[in-house]
């Protein structure tokens, strides 16, 4: 699950990281009053960033400077409300713009093929690391934590050294180790800082003093583990979730929307790409992703076919079952039942294959199903409904 | 011979009390594996499958009683790791965790422990392994078999039960078929399976299908083109039309910074000297045009 930005800050400051002072608004009066705030307090300018969970937000024009309050009116009218790729932006951080002497990487990421936590450091901040790690490999740093220690005081400071970080040592160290504590506290797939920033602030006495602070967060969490924290659940952005998400995950279905025609209904994740796969080879294009998991009953199969239907640009479904523990015959009543009840009829093909595939051969053919065999063959069927039912639905 | 599983497997079933435990114990035994054990913590003294399998508390007890070398996981996901770790503990050499849905950093430890105890974990979130004719392991259907001497290695749970079936259906049958599991951090992976089909004078052919998601694929590819250039070698990649940055139903399957994508593997693959099928249903012919003759 992926978190805002300004939830992230709050996880690492939970965690002891150096975070400068934020406030979150949902309006533009908001937005202002936090504006004034803190160019009250002594900020000669103000960042107001959109909140949104795509890349790519600043080139969208969704991170822009105010340096008076009138103009992060301004500033905040133009953002709220914005659409980037998709997204409307529905609120904003409000910070003190930073005085930033020199940008870095650094992030706490799972490394599946070494089975342990990498630290990933880079002295190229503020750029997108995947292109650094493309034209300077050798520019970033990597270490991994202890398995069963986590990261050791030692690695960290290697680490520190080895980013260029001998001067805000301590500071480095702390942030290495937070990062790493961060993503094992809230089972995080991803904990990242980008820009790792030193700043140039006003101490106490009017000096001009330099801090190594998290400048940007960006968070992901483990789906798997959420239900071992229900706090963060209450992190997962409305917004931004599609109402046939949140419908599928509520009954225990992955489903993810693409942009095809063809409904596909299948059961195990890997099986479920397949048919995908298949119908793109056939010539049509999949509507979507949607695994109805093992074991899947009669109810699970109704509510996938309501998610599937509610999609308006469906117009034929494919529904492809290879019974182990799923047991074919439970599936085609559940077919039938759904049938029954929803809302609009489109072309539908069925195979259903291994527990009970004969039991469920027999019910489909009783209340006239279109059935398939092979998987390619039940790929080829769905396309062929599909353009039928465009061609019928298309004004003459 | 065969890999992982065998004659000489002696089962014992982690969660063998519980609803799916017990369903999958019954298949199993019914496949004509030997389950020597159950084990179900407070359940100690008790039988289970018609007392046909005597249930202990512990692994270590299990163990001394009854000599089991292999492990099946059943475990829920909260309790799965300590399971893993508790068998590895134990002395069992083999473990197969089924379980789904586990918290991918508590895995990270589990592996750990694993490999200290010189054991081999599969999975979790994997289907298990079946050698044809002699023992299966996990939740993997005994009908999609035929006894013969192709090795199948997946991350998948029903799409390899489509690629095996088709393998059957034309005559083509398997060895030994491993489920490694489609979670981020698994403890056997293709490279490791390869190995072992490399070293099993009973496997003769390679059919391993993957999905989108890391660069296991393309490790184990790299290796097989060295290791494997003479064994007629088939693979399927899931996930072609998979779009970036969403979690295709597994938890490991993600294309994330434009990496782990089907094109990249696929690619790994031919210049492997695979032969990378358009369907599963395309793999036994495939295995024919590269000179399998089983």
């Amino acid at each position: 699950m992926k978190i805002q930005e300004a939830d992230a800050k709050t996880l690492l400051v939970e965690q002891g990281l150096p975070v400068p002072d934020w406030e979150v608004a949902h309006t533009v009066p908001e937005a202002r009053a936090a504006a004034e705030r803190i160019l009250a307090a002594g900020a000669s300018a103000v960042v107001i960033k959109a909140q949104v969970l795509v890349g790519g937000r600043g080139k969208a024009g969704g991170v822009k400077l105010a340096s008076s309050p009138d103009e992060a009116e301004k500033v905040a009218a133009a953002i709220l409300g914005m659409d980037i790729k998709g997204i409307t932006v529905r609120k904003v951080l409000v910070a003190a713009a930073a005085d930033i002497a020199r940008e870095f990487y650094m992030s706490a990421v799972l490394d599946r093929a070494e089975r342990r936590i990498l630290l990933m450091g880079s002295a190229e901040g503020g750029v997108e690391i995947e292109q650094v790690a493309v034209d300077h490999p050798e520019a970033i740093i990597r270490h991994h934590a202890d398995p069963l220690l986590g990261l050791l005081d030692y690695q960290a400071r290697e680490f520190a050294f080895a980013m260029g970080l001998g001067g805000h040592l301590k500071a480095a160290v702390a942030i290495a180790k937070g990062l790493v504590r961060t993503m094992l506290a809230y089972d995080a797939d991803l904990v990242e800082i980008n820009p790792l920033a030193i700043v140039r602030e006003t101490g106490p006495d009017g000096a001009s003093v330099e801090r190594l602070v998290c400048l940007d967060a960006k968070v992901t969490l483990d789906d798997s583990a959420l239900p071992r924290h229900p706090g963060l659940e209450a992190l997962r952005d409305p917004d931004e979730e599609d109402p046939a998400d949140r419908e599928a995950r509520e009954a225990g279905l992955t489903f993810i929307k693409l942009d095809g025609t063809i409904g596909c209904m299948v059961n195990g994740a890997g099986l479920a790409m397949t048919t995908m796969d298949l119908v793109k080879r056939a010539g049509g294009e999949p509507a979507n992703f949607l695994d109805i998991g093992g074991g899947a009953r009669a109810d699970k199969v109704a509510a996938a076919m309501r998610i599937i239907l509610g999609d308006p640009k469906v117009d034929a479904i494919l529904v492809n079952i290879f019974g182990g523990i799923t047991r074919g015959d439970e599936v085609a009543r559940g077919l039938i039942d759904a049938r029954d009840v929803q809302e609009r009829d489109v072309p539908m093909v069925v195979r259903i294959v291994g527990t009970n595939a004969a039991e469920a051969g027999v019910l489909l053919e009783q209340a006239n199903f279109a059935t398939a065999t092979s998987l390619d063959d039940a790929a080829e069927k769905a396309v062929a409904a599909s353009r039928g039912a465009a061609a019928q639905g298309a004004p003459s | 011979m065969s890999v992982l599983v065998g004659p000489g497997t002696r089962l014992l079933v982690q969660g063998i009390t519980g609803r799916e435990g017990e369903f999958h114990s019954r298949a199993m035994q019914a496949y004509g594996t030997q389950i020597v054990a159950g084990v179900t913590p407070g359940k100690g003294g008790q039988q289970a499958l018609d007392g046909t399998v005597p249930v202990f508390d512990t692994v270590t007890e299990a163990i001394a009683q009854t000599g089991a070398n292999t492990s099946c996981i059943f475990v829920p996901a909260g309790g799965a790791p300590d399971a893993v770790m508790e068998a590895a503990a134990g002395g069992i050499s083999t473990i197969f965790c089924i379980t789904e849905g586990i918290p991918t950093l508590d895995m990270i430890a589990a592996v750990e422990v694993v490999r200290r105890a010189g054991a081999t974990l599969i999975g979790p979130n994997c289907p298990g392994a079946t050698s044809p004719g002699s023992a299966k392991v996990g939740i993997i259907p005994g009908s999609v078999h035929r006894e013969g001497r192709v090795g199948v290695v997946s991350r998948s749970g029903t799409l390899t039960y489509e690629a095996v079936q088709a393998m059957t259906d034309a005559g083509v049958g398997q060895s030994t078929c491993v489920g490694i599991g489609g979670d981020p951090i698994i403890g056997t992976t293709f490279l490791d399976v390869l190995q072992l089909f490399a070293a099993d004078p009973d496997t003769d052919a390679i059919v391993l299908i993957g999905e989108i998601g890391g660069a296991a694929e393309e490790t184990a590819a790299a290796w097989a083109a060295e290791h494997l250039a003479d064994v007629p070698k088939v693979a399927f990649i899931a996930g072609r039309t998979a779009p970036e940055g969403k979690r295709m139903g597994h938890a490991g399957a993600i294309i994330s910074g434009g990496a782990g994508t089907a094109a990249s593997k696929v690619e790994a693959l031919e210049a492997a000297g695979f032969r990378v099928a358009g369907s599963p249903t395309e793999l036994p012919g495939l295995l024919r045009d590269a000179g399998y003759r089983g």
